[in-house]
Parts: structure tokens; sequence; C-alpha cells
């Protein structure tokens, strides 16, 4: 049964709970990042104990948001959004590097059954399948880092190979957040994306 | 059942599940409110008599404590000599060489006031004796036994002038009163050695001086005289007078639960033998954060965050080079620093001294190789007359807090050994009676049976001394930011990665120039939109 509310003009894009998975976990991530980078050293606001705490508390709640995510997936149906496709990249791509510069149309619009252009999907699915599993893979061991020796990996996993993928995945979504957040400023207003994702509301492109 | 068993019930259900498996009555409990014992001594007939020397007392002891002399005779506080297992080398102060008065050899009369026993002045002392055991040095109650520098063992017999000249007199000790009232080694008897080793309070261990007598928490949270009160044999756990936790035979990590006092145990005088590997109660979502860093770190290396915590403070240097210096009158002069301390000595050259010291830490695996009397060394560096060896690859080593005490001593630039010198004694070749180094050096060496070249010069050394007294309590234990930044306390700590010391600068240069290029990207590509958007604005659609 859909119970997916009406509005005219507009399309109901993104659901309560979307919203709000998608808002926390920005806002976990970004105190990761923030926290995550005064325990390697770049800067002092907290102090180490409070950002290692923090650091590791904002994790925990990270996967709990998660596990309710997966659930939520799985049954709205909502994970094949990520499914990846070609289709139409070619045209994103000149969008990006051309289009948007002469006012052209944004050759993707967004439907409830596709909420993400072709350049989002390949880059969520990069997210989720090659950074998380690197920040995540690393942070995971290091969180566990006292159990090495009961599971007997101590003799060939060091912590300094744990630690610097760690870094090294912190990089790559640090790189991402920035793109990520400069991209929501390309809709028809600076600010169309964020409300969007706000409100859930998406206003219908008219032609 | 009433309702105070109930109460009581409750709270101990709610005690077990908060300590979980290690759940125990609290330590207080446990350990020997008194060590008066059965026997009242002053109601002894046998030592009710006047007893005119020390071995007279012992042999009054003996009389019931039949297997007491033999006991000790078995100890290093007696035999001052450990032979180490490995190597065979001779250690304990009758071999070794210290980075302070240098050597007992030639010096016995003055070092042995710290010797359990009477009467040793030179090498004839005879070890089986039995009446030459020193009984009331360690079970002295009262306060009153003393022995001084000069007298080889042999406690103040009769009231005399210390120092010499000082105007100070020391009374002679009612060795009846003080035999009658002997006791249960308390933190003073230990203290009256140990405190004043190198011969001052606090001079050299930095962890162990008088104020432990009657210290308050922050200073030693066990020894803490208001709260648990412990005396040192509640940790150096003494059996037949074998007294545990020797820096000869020193456990640097001991695993597994704690083992509290009465059961077994191979290292009583460890922190965990009490408080096990796992010491720490944490949230478990940090997941036994803290109780990983005890397999690198010595319990003392995050707790004892600094030592001479007090005015006492400890000596940090000891330079012989500028002994027989004299003062501007030409006579030997003494120079204390502002807080009283000595800075400079005549007799004994130039020291420094300090307060609230932050160790200097090291691996270490519980083995210190020594340079004994006799040893080749190079003096083109700083010598080490003691060694702690270890490294992080070793599962028994740990990073440790260590008290190095840095000097300059006396060495023989042709033999290449550091010397023995006689510096105690009234006669005209020790070296703080006369003067006179080579004459000094003579008769030391030739004391200790060995060459001399006949020159002399002197070499920095220093010596290591692990901290493992004044622990503080838990709040004021050392910050983790302490350690985990560029410029902490484990700076020079190899062999391990320490998140927040150590980055990859590969991984960091190439992740903050990718993050530059992106946000340089961002710019430009923002920049050419708004230009864009500003020469044509968008038209209303």
């Amino acid at each position: 049964m859909n119970t997916t509310p009406t509005r005219r003009g507009y399309i109901f894009l993104y659901k309560r709970y979307e919203r709000f998975w998608h808002w926390s976990q920005a806002a976990l991530i970004v105190f990761m990042l923030i926290t995550g980078f005064e325990i390697h050293g770049s800067y002092r606001i907290f102090g180490f104990q409070r950002a290692a705490d923090y650091h590791t508390y904002t994790a925990w709640t990270l996967l709990v948001l998660w596990a309710f995510t997966i659930f939520w997936q799985f049954t709205t149906g909502e994970w094949k959004q990520y499914i990846p496709t070609l289709e139409k990249v070619g045209a994103m791509i000149r969008y990006y590097i051309y289009g948007i510069f002469t006012n052209a149309p944004h050759p993707f619009r967004k439907t409830t059954v596709k909420k993400h252009n072709p350049l989002q999907r390949l880059a969520y699915l990069a997210l989720l399948s090659a950074v998380s599993p690197i920040i995540w893979g690393s942070g995971l061991f290091y969180l566990f880092y006292a159990y090495w020796k009961n599971w007997g990996i101590d003799g060939w996993l060091s912590l300094e190979a744990v630690a610097l993928t760690h870094t090294a995945g912190a990089f790559m979504m640090l790189t991402f957040f920035f793109v990520h957040v400069y991209l929501t400023t390309t809709g028809h207003t600076p600010f169309a994306h964020i409300k969007t994702m706000i409100t859930g509301w998406e206003e219908e492109e008219r032609h | 059942m009433n309702w105070k068993i109930l109460v009581r019930a409750a709270a101990l259900a709610a005690g077990l599940a908060a300590c979980g498996a290690q759940a125990m009555p609290s330590l207080a409990d446990k350990l020997p409110k008194s060590a008066k014992g059965t026997a009242d001594h002053g109601k002894f007939k046998e030592l009710q008599k006047v007893f005119k020397s020390g071995p007279e007392v012992t042999r009054a002891c003996l009389a019931c404590h039949t297997d007491a002399a033999r006991q000790v005779q078995h100890t290093r506080h007696w035999t001052w000599e450990v032979v180490d297992p490995k190597t065979g080398q001779k250690l304990g102060k009758k071999n070794i060489i210290n980075n302070f008065c240098t050597t007992t050899v030639s010096n016995e009369k003055d070092c042995m006031a710290c010797h359990a026993g009477y009467g040793w002045q030179d090498k004839g002392f005879d070890f089986a004796r039995e009446e030459s055991v020193d009984c009331l040095i360690c079970h002295d109650s009262t306060g009153t036994y003393r022995k001084l520098p000069g007298d080889a063992g042999h406690p103040v017999y009769e009231r005399k002038e210390f120092p010499a000249g000082s105007g100070k007199f020391v009374e002679a000790v009612d060795l009846a009163k003080v035999a009658q009232k002997v006791a249960m080694p308390s933190r003073a008897n230990c203290g009256s050695c140990h405190f004043f080793g190198a011969g001052g309070d606090g001079t050299k261990h930095g962890d162990l001086d008088s104020s432990l007598k009657q210290p308050g928490k922050h200073l030693d949270v066990h020894m803490d005289a208001k709260g648990l009160n412990f005396s040192c044999v509640a940790c150096h756990k003494t059996v037949d007078h074998q007294v545990s936790g020797s820096r000869y035979e020193f456990a640097a990590s001991r695993h597994g639960p704690p083992t509290p006092r009465g059961k077994y145990d191979e290292e009583p005088a460890s922190c965990q033998a009490c408080h096990g590997d796992k010491p720490h109660r944490e949230n478990p979502l940090l997941m036994d954060r803290l109780n990983v860093h005890t397999d690198k770190l010595a319990c003392q290396t995050c707790h004892i965050p600094e030592y001479a915590r007090n005015s006492i403070g400890t000596e940090k240097v000891w330079d012989w080079s500028t002994a027989t210096t004299m003062g501007a009158d030409g006579k030997p002069a003494v120079v204390k620093d502002s807080a009283g301390r000595r800075a400079f000595d005549s007799k004994k050259g130039n020291f420094a001294w300090d307060s609230f010291l932050t160790p200097e830490y090291r691996w270490f695996n519980g083995k210190v190789s020594f340079k004994v009397i006799g040893d080749k060394i190079d003096p083109s560096g700083v010598v080490e007359i003691n060694h702690p060896e270890g490294s992080a690859v070793e599962p028994a080593a740990r990073i440790w807090p260590f008290k190095v005490h840095r000097g300059k001593q006396a060495y023989d630039p042709e033999l290449k050994n550091l010397l023995v010198v006689h510096t105690a004694g009234e006669d005209h070749t020790a070296l703080w009676h006369n003067f006179d180094w080579p004459k000094a050096i003579e008769t030391g060496m030739q004391t200790a049976g060995l060459p001399w070249s006949g020159k002399y010069d002197f070499v920095a050394t220093e010596m290591s001394w692990p901290i493992t007294h004044m622990v503080a309590p838990k709040g004021d234990a050392v910050a983790c930011a302490q350690c985990h930044q560029d410029e902490g306390r484990l700076k020079g700590i190899d062999g391990i990665y320490l998140p927040g010391r150590d980055r990859n600068g590969l991984i960091d240069t190439i992740g903050w120039i990718v993050m530059a290029l992106t946000l340089l990207g961002v710019l430009i590509h923002g920049g050419a939109r708004v230009c864009v958007l500003c020469r044509k604005p968008r038209s209303p659609q």
C-alpha cells in the first residue's frame, strides 16, 4: 500500500526515516572526522582522551543507526536506489563540466524510484564498497585491539598497519564530504537539494 | 534474620555484581590490623638485662628464634651479593659500582651502617657468625636504634657528635629497651636504610625517602598513613626473612588474575599480584582500551606521574671530578642549594637535586646488566653503570619509568676501568680525610686486588633506577595526552605505534594534497558558476 503524501508541483523524495538517517549519519560522520583527526594529532579540541572516547561512542552509535538502516533498506526495497548504472553517466559528467555553466537542463530527472543521479549512484557505491570497508574494517580492528591476542591475530597484524589504513580511509571520507557538500549546491537554487533533504519534498522542474 | 544482615547481603550482592569475577573483600579488611603478635618481649627474662653490644642482643634473640640468624644469612641483606644465574656475574652491593658513593670495597666501615650485621669492616668479615646478624635494625619499633657511618654496622654505644664537628649529638642506644619492644618491620625500619641510600634522605632512589614514614594519600595511595597504611612487607612479602621484590630479580611484567596475599605468588611485590593484569574497570563500549595498555606499559608508568613528590627531593647528578677542590679559604667547603640540599662538598664534588621529577622511560624486561668492579668501559661516551635491557619485541618487556642519575667518576684512562676509591676512613689515604686522589685510588685498587696504571681521569656515567614507589591516587595518573602527542613522555620510545604521536608522512602528505586539490576544484568550479550566473542571471521560467 502506497501511503506517500502528495503535493502539487512537488514529488515526495525522502521519507521521514530516510531523512533522519541521512542527517544523523551526517552529524555522526562529521563528528567522527573531527574527533578522528584530533586523535591523529592534527589539532587539539577535546583533548586526546575525550576525543578517543567520543570517537568510540560515535562509532557505536553509527553502527546502531546502520543496523536500523539496513533493516529499513531491505524492508522498503530502497536498497535498489544504490544499484549502479552507466546510463547517462557521460551526460552527467558533461553537465558538471559544461552544461552547468550554460544553464543547460539537468540531464537527470529525479523520481521516487530513481532518487540519485547516475554519478551519485556510482559515488555512493564507491563509498559503500570501498571507503566504508576501509574505514570500518580498520576501525573495528582498531577498536578491538585488546582482543587480538585472543583471536590469535596479534602475530601478523600490526597496529601501525591498521592505524594507517584507517587514516587513509579518513582522508577519503573527508574528500567525499567536501565534494558531497559542494554538489548539494548544484540544484536549481543553491539550497534546493538541502531543502529537499530536510523536508523530503523536491520541487518538480518545469521545462 | 535481622534487617542488618539483609542489607549487608544486598550490598554484598551488589558489590559482587559490580566487581564481577574479581570480587573480593576490600583489601584493608584482609590485612592484619596490627603487627603486635602474641608475645610481649618486654616480659622475657632473657631481655631484661643490660646489653653492651649488638651481638649480645642477637645471642638473646637466637635463644628462642633458633633459625633466625641462619635465615638472614641466606639473604642479600646479609651477603650483599647476588649471583646472576645466567651469566654467573657477581652482583650485589659488595661487587657493583654505583653512581653515588661508588663502591663499598675499602669503605666498609662507613657503608656497613646499612648492613644487617655487626663488624663488617674489611674482607675478613666472618659471614657464618650468627651473633653478627643484626636483628634490631629491622625489628626496632622505638625509632631509637641508630647505626652511624664509621662503626662497621654497630649501633651507637656511646653518645657522640655526628657528623663530627656539627655540634649535633646522637644518643647511645638503650639496647635492652629496643630488644624488649621488637616488632614486625615498619616503613621506618626498612626506611632507616632504604630512604637514606647514598648517604642522605632521598638521595638515591627518588621514590623512597623519609616522607614515606607517614605519607598522605597523594604521595602514596597504599602507604597512606590515614588510609591503607601498608607496611613495606605488605607488598614485599617476606618468607623466612627472604624479602621479595629485589632489583636484582625484577619482574617487569606479570600475567594473569590477582592472587591476593596468603596465596602462592611468584612475584608478590608486583602491582599485578593484587590487581591482576586487567585492573581497570572500563565502559564496556571502550573494549578494554585501558587494560590493553598493560601489554606495553608497566603500571608504574601511568600511576607514578612524578617521583620525589615532596620538598626532600632526590639527587640527579653527582660529579666526582670537582672533589678535593677547596673553598676560597683553602679549606674544605660545603655549599647548599636554595632548598638546603647539598650542592657542593670538597670531599665529594658537585651535586644537583630536584623535586617533582618526571621519569625517563625505557623498555625494560627485568634484566639489568651491570658494570662491576674491574669491568672494562668505553670512556668515549657516557658509561652506563647499569643498563636496563629489553625492547619492544620482547613479550616480557614493558615501558618502565626510571630515575636516571648522572655523574662523573674516576677511571683509569689506560686500563679503561672505573676506579675503586678509598673514600671513607680516618687513615691518611682516605679521600675524605686527606683530599688526595692518587693515594685514595691506590688504596682502593689495592684493597680490591686490581691493577692501576697510576693515571686517573673522570668519565661521564649514568645509572638507572626503576621507579615503583610513590604510587599516586588514580585521579593523578598520567593523562592519555601526556604520551599520545608529538612531544609527549614517550617521545623516544621505539617499536610501537603510538596514536597521536605516530603517523605516516606519505599518507598524510597525499591525504592533505588531495584535500587541497578538492577544495581548489570546488572553489574553481563554484567560482565559475557564480561568475556565469552574475553575467547571465537565470531567466524566470
